[in-house]
């Protein structure tokens, strides 16, 4: 049984990366496999997916839908449980994880959906604040500087106490992008985030994440097909049919 | 309200903002809050009368010890006692007198058309073992033929003719093939089965309910002498009486067993339980409702929090935050609307139907149970599956 690691909750934004570090790559899988279905409806989506994801590396998955980037996606993100082969993150093995082991791992990542699953009954700040509160007493009880900064860096400034219905598809995708990266994340799982959005505001999130890796380490996974963040990668993971057909840096 | 909330709950009060979000959602919840609190505080009221209302008579008598049948349940039922066993407790030591108290029900057609259905006491006016309103003063009236007290509280009398006998004048009506002259006035209430009563002298009774007779009484009221305990003398007089046609019990005792014997062996106090019951369960199916609709509605956002690292007992502590916040607020308004309508039914019925100290309170922790055992099953869907098969 792994036993659930301790994780500071209090991480500020001055824990900056110095480079060095003995830490486990952040993303490690060995012959990842997995289906949907059971018995003679069960359909394998992935296969053999062996893959390493080093800190501060902004990786951008690619490839046709039901290719299994999502679920690659799912699987190493604890959204879904690991049941064929080895994912480990951070050094902790996910495959038949306790539910506690997820929900520590889960609060070391950064979600951005492709649907930016805005509580609709919070205002823009207090759906950051979700993204704060879930690390204890200490981050919630200055979660105001917090999220604030962290929308107005994302052009929100004049936005704070909007609900999410008085907010233009692209201001809601950048809110669910403030919630993710809120909370420090070591790791940022983005699906398609640069969908709902323009080009200059796709353009500022993908650069918030490429600025996030150099200065504080944070490893990014991001499905997109969206051809002008490419050249933002440190590397491009295409696949196919649930397997990995190219991994280019 | 919000910021109250944040303070107590130490994070946003996401369950209260989820359900003013949806003014809709939260008015028909309240409103069914409140129908099930109107529904159990209705039974309770009832029952509540129904337990009142049986001991209320039971005040009347100026008796430490009652001998009566082994097949009385309650007063409108009583079977009759031996005389003898008057004479045989007399003779007991530590009795210090006894009487015979006849009883009966008159069908009383009242001039304005109505009938009030009266329980008789039929009571021997020397030893008069009734006390209370004009009773002691009226002793030498009752002596007189046909003359009889009445229950003010009568059910379905018009006030005006109350008002008339209390300022002295009599009332006269036929009944039983007799003229009855109402002299004076006690007072009792209304039950479920009595509309009032009525107290006669012992002779006149034997002339109003001809197939009785002096020698078979239903009850023996019977006082201790200065310095004996009732309960004491219970225990002689069980000794001396042969227990196969008499009971003896202190009035206390016999008014609780009566109480005991309405509630929970009569129809009528199993149907009030029952009602009670249903309300509940008509509140938990209410608020379970509500409550999984709401966690239905809001799958996906709770899917982004379990995603971002909460667990399983924040989303409880939502859906409780909300049943919690439905409880109280629908028990408001079901109170108010419950005390306007004892008043209501209590006039209509004449019933002693009111709000007691304790019944908010026990309604209201039942209705956080129900509301919270609703929230915790509303919860189960959320308990099982990955966050990524809630998209």
């Amino acid at each position: 049984m792994n036993a659930p690691f301790s994780y500071a909750a209090t991480r500020l934004p001055t824990d900056t990366f110095t480079g060095v570090s003995d830490d486990p790559a952040p993303i490690v899988t060995k012959r990842l496999g997995h289906s949907f279905g059971v018995g003679e409806a069960k359909k394998q989506v992935l296969f053999d997916i062996d893959l390493e994801v080093g800190r501060g590396e902004l990786t951008i998955l690619m490839g046709a839908s039901g290719s299994g980037k999502t679920t690659l996606l799912t699987l190493i993100g604890c959204l879904r449980a690991v049941e064929d082969g080895s994912a480990k993150l951070f050094g902790q093995e996910l495959a038949s994880a306790s539910e506690e082991l997820m929900v520590q791992c889960r609060r070391r990542l950064g979600f951005i959906f492709q649907a930016h699953n805005l509580h609709a009954s919070l205002t823009a700040m207090q759906n950051v604040r979700m993204g704060l509160d879930v690390h204890g007493l200490a981050a919630h009880k200055t979660w105001q500087g917090a999220a604030q900064h962290i929308l107005e860096l994302l052009g929100l400034g004049d936005h704070l106490n909007y609900l999410p219905s008085n907010l233009s598809g692209g201001q809601k995708q950048r809110v669910a992008v403030a919630r993710a990266l809120v909370g420090n994340p070591d790791i940022v799982f983005a699906d398609e985030p640069t969908a709902a959005l323009d080009k200059d505001s796709g353009y500022q999130v993908v650069a918030m994440l490429k600025r996030l890796a150099t200065v504080r380490g944070t490893t990014t996974l991001m499905v997109t097909h969206d051809n002008r963040i490419l050249e933002m990668a440190d590397r491009i993971i295409t696949m196919e049919d649930g397997r990995i057909v190219n991994d280019q840096r | 309200m919000t910021g109250i909330l944040t303070k107590m709950l130490g994070r946003l009060p996401i369950g209260w903002l989820q359900l003013l979000h949806n003014r809709m959602r939260l008015l028909a919840a309240l409103a069914g809050v409140a129908f099930a609190n109107i529904l159990i505080f209705m039974q309770l009221g009832f029952l509540g009368a129904l337990s009142v209302s049986t001991k209320l008579p039971y005040q009347l008598f100026d008796a430490d010890v009652l001998i009566y049948s082994p097949d009385t349940n309650t007063l409108g039922d009583a079977g009759t006692v031996p005389r003898q066993r008057m004479f045989q407790a007399l003779s007991t030591p530590g009795t210090g007198s006894a009487s015979l108290v006849y009883i009966g029900t008159l069908e009383w057609e009242r001039d304005d058309g109505g009938t009030s259905s009266l329980r008789v006491f039929g009571v021997d006016p020397d030893a008069l073992p009734l006390t209370g309103g004009d009773i002691a003063r009226m002793r030498d009236r009752l002596r007189l033929e046909d003359v009889a007290l009445l229950d003010s509280k009568t059910r379905g009398v018009p006030q005006a003719l109350m008002e008339s006998i209390a300022r002295g004048k009599s009332h006269a009506f036929e009944a039983a093939g007799r003229t009855i002259t109402i002299e004076g006035l006690f007072t009792v209430g209304a039950g479920f089965d009595a509309d009032g009563y009525l107290i006669v002298s012992d002779q006149t009774f034997l002339r109003l309910f001809s197939s009785r007779i002096s020698g078979a009484p239903n009850y023996i009221f019977v006082k201790t002498k200065p310095n004996v305990s009732p309960a004491a003398l219970v225990v002689r007089l069980q000794a001396q009486l042969p227990g196969i046609d008499s009971v003896v019990r202190t009035r206390e005792q016999a008014a609780t067993a009566d109480q005991s014997y309405q509630l929970t062996e009569r129809p009528i106090g199993v149907v009030f339980g029952f009602g009670v019951a249903i309300g509940i369960m008509v509140g938990i199916i209410i608020v379970y409702q509500v409550l999984s609709t709401d966690v239905a509605d809001h799958l996906s956002e709770y899917a982004t929090f379990k995603a971002i690292g909460y667990r399983q007992t924040f989303f409880l502590s939502i859906v409780f935050e909300e049943a919690i916040i439905l409880a109280l607020l629908g028990f408001v308004p079901g109170i108010a609307i419950s005390i306007g309508l004892y008043a209501g039914a209590s006039i209509a019925t004449g019933l002693p139907i009111e709000m007691d100290a304790t019944r908010p309170f026990l309604v209201l922790i039942g209705t956080i149970l129900m509301c919270v055992i609703s929230g915790a099953i509303a919860t189960r869907r959320l308990a099982a599956a990955d966050p990524a098969e809630l998209f």
